[in-house]
């Protein structure tokens, strides 16, 4: 989905706040742990609790603290699970308990094609409603395979909870004039694209 | 409580706490997870994890080889562990004509086991917006101002391998114990926003 949190090459933000100021807020690692024991027990997996902080409205996304958009997503998955009821969340706080939208269908792997390292691919011209793991700086964009990775869950299946096909990914690399014409750094931007969202292009 | 997106909203710790609470009631979770995880993270997984690595990278040139080409082996036989879902440590080499910087563009991925726990900074919205686009210029106002024939490359972490930098060494260094230079590497040159230089041991 084209949600806020695909922040990559968005113009208007200011400078870094760089270093960091010290940062001690007790209920973080309490978020932290109980979104580790969810993800350990198997109750989702990694995919889904992306896909649930992406769910989130972008207005509550774009305030909300790193954490908070972590504490968002377990007690969204805990409540769709039906590992936890809502009321029982809601009847703990005094105010409003807020939750992220309703979950789609997902979709399915494309059929299987394989890359090499080298090859010159483009990244499909394709919008999906759904969880994926393609930077929208990318979409329709031409670079080169410079590395090949192990499978992974695909992540348009998994995080959806849908059984989900094993499938490698590519590191693409892009040049940064050719994503941002005109408006950038010059730089090489690499990319792990998951083999479904490419298409190969004969070498020139 | 009956709510809608302009009522008042609780506190994030307040609603932290009604997670656990409920958790723990549904005896879902053991009474020690929270204490236990919470420890094992911070002691185990720190910035002094990929330092080692760095600084015997440095003074063994065969265990440079194999750390480049197979990262996640390397890192297990030092102790190091890694949570399911980071199937592969990818470590890019700077050197004085190559400048690696990592970043998660979708959300804030990390490998935290091995280079500790993210920064604030790396997870904060201009971060992730702009050094994909404005890396030199992100770069520079952070503190690294790199000559113009330096290449600068950047890497989302958009899949389940996780990037770490191998900075390079500072010359002056060359001769140092392991240990010794083991202290000089921080996390930010292990995520490529600054450059390391001796400091007088």
């Amino acid at each position: 989905m084209d949600g806020m949190h695909d922040l990559g090459g968005k113009q208007g933000f200011g400078r870094v706040a760089y270093p960091s100021r010290p940062h001690d807020e007790t209920w973080e690692p309490l978020v932290r742990a109980l979104s580790a024991f969810a993800l350990k027990s198997h109750i989702y997996n990694m995919d889904e609790f992306r896909h649930a902080i992406e769910r989130m409205a972008p207005r509550h996304y774009i305030n909300a603290p790193y954490y908070e958009r972590h504490l968002t997503a377990v007690a969204t998955l805990l409540v769709e699970k039906g590992v936890i009821a809502r009321e029982e969340l809601e009847s703990q706080v005094n105010g409003g308990f807020p939750f992220a939208g309703p979950i789609g269908p997902g979709r399915k792997a494309a059929p299987p094609q394989t890359f090499e390292i080298g090859d010159r691919v483009r990244v499909r011209n394709e919008y999906v409603p759904g969880h994926h793991r393609m930077p929208g700086y990318i979409r329709g964009k031409v670079g080169v395979v410079v590395g090949i990775s192990p499978r992974y869950p695909f992540p348009d299946s998994a995080g959806h909870g849908v059984q989900a096909p094993m499938e490698p990914t590519c590191d693409v690399r892009f040049r940064s004039r050719n994503l941002w014409p005109d408006s950038c750094d010059d730089a090489l931007n690499h990319v792990g694209v998951f083999w479904s969202y490419l298409e190969k292009l004969e070498s020139t | 409580m009956p709510h809608d997106q302009h009522s008042f909203v609780a506190p994030p710790e307040q609603r932290a706490a009604a997670l656990e609470i409920v958790l723990r009631r549904k005896g879902e979770m053991p009474e020690t997870f929270v204490h236990d995880f919470t420890e094992h993270a911070e002691e185990k997984w720190i910035t002094d994890n990929g330092a080692r690595m760095v600084a015997r990278a440095w003074v063994d040139p065969s265990f440079r080889r194999r750390l480049l080409a197979d990262g996640t082996t390397v890192a297990k036989e030092m102790g190091f562990d890694f949570p399911e879902h980071h199937r592969q440590l990818v470590v890019l080499e700077n050197t004085a004509a190559v400048h690696n910087a990592i970043v998660c563009t979708l959300c804030s991925c990390t490998a935290y086991t091995i280079i500790g726990a993210a920064p604030e900074w790396y997870k904060d919205l201009e971060y992730r917006a702009r050094v994909v686009r404005e890396s030199r210029t992100v770069l520079r106002e952070m503190g690294l101002d790199l000559p113009a024939s330096v290449e600068i490359r950047v890497w989302d972490t958009t899949a389940d391998h996780r990037y770490m930098v191998l900075p390079a060494q500072p010359p002056a260094t060359v001769g140092w114990s392991e240990e010794d230079l083991a202290k000089l590497v921080t996390q930010d040159s292990m995520i490529g926003a600054s450059r390391l230089q001796a400091i007088a041991r």
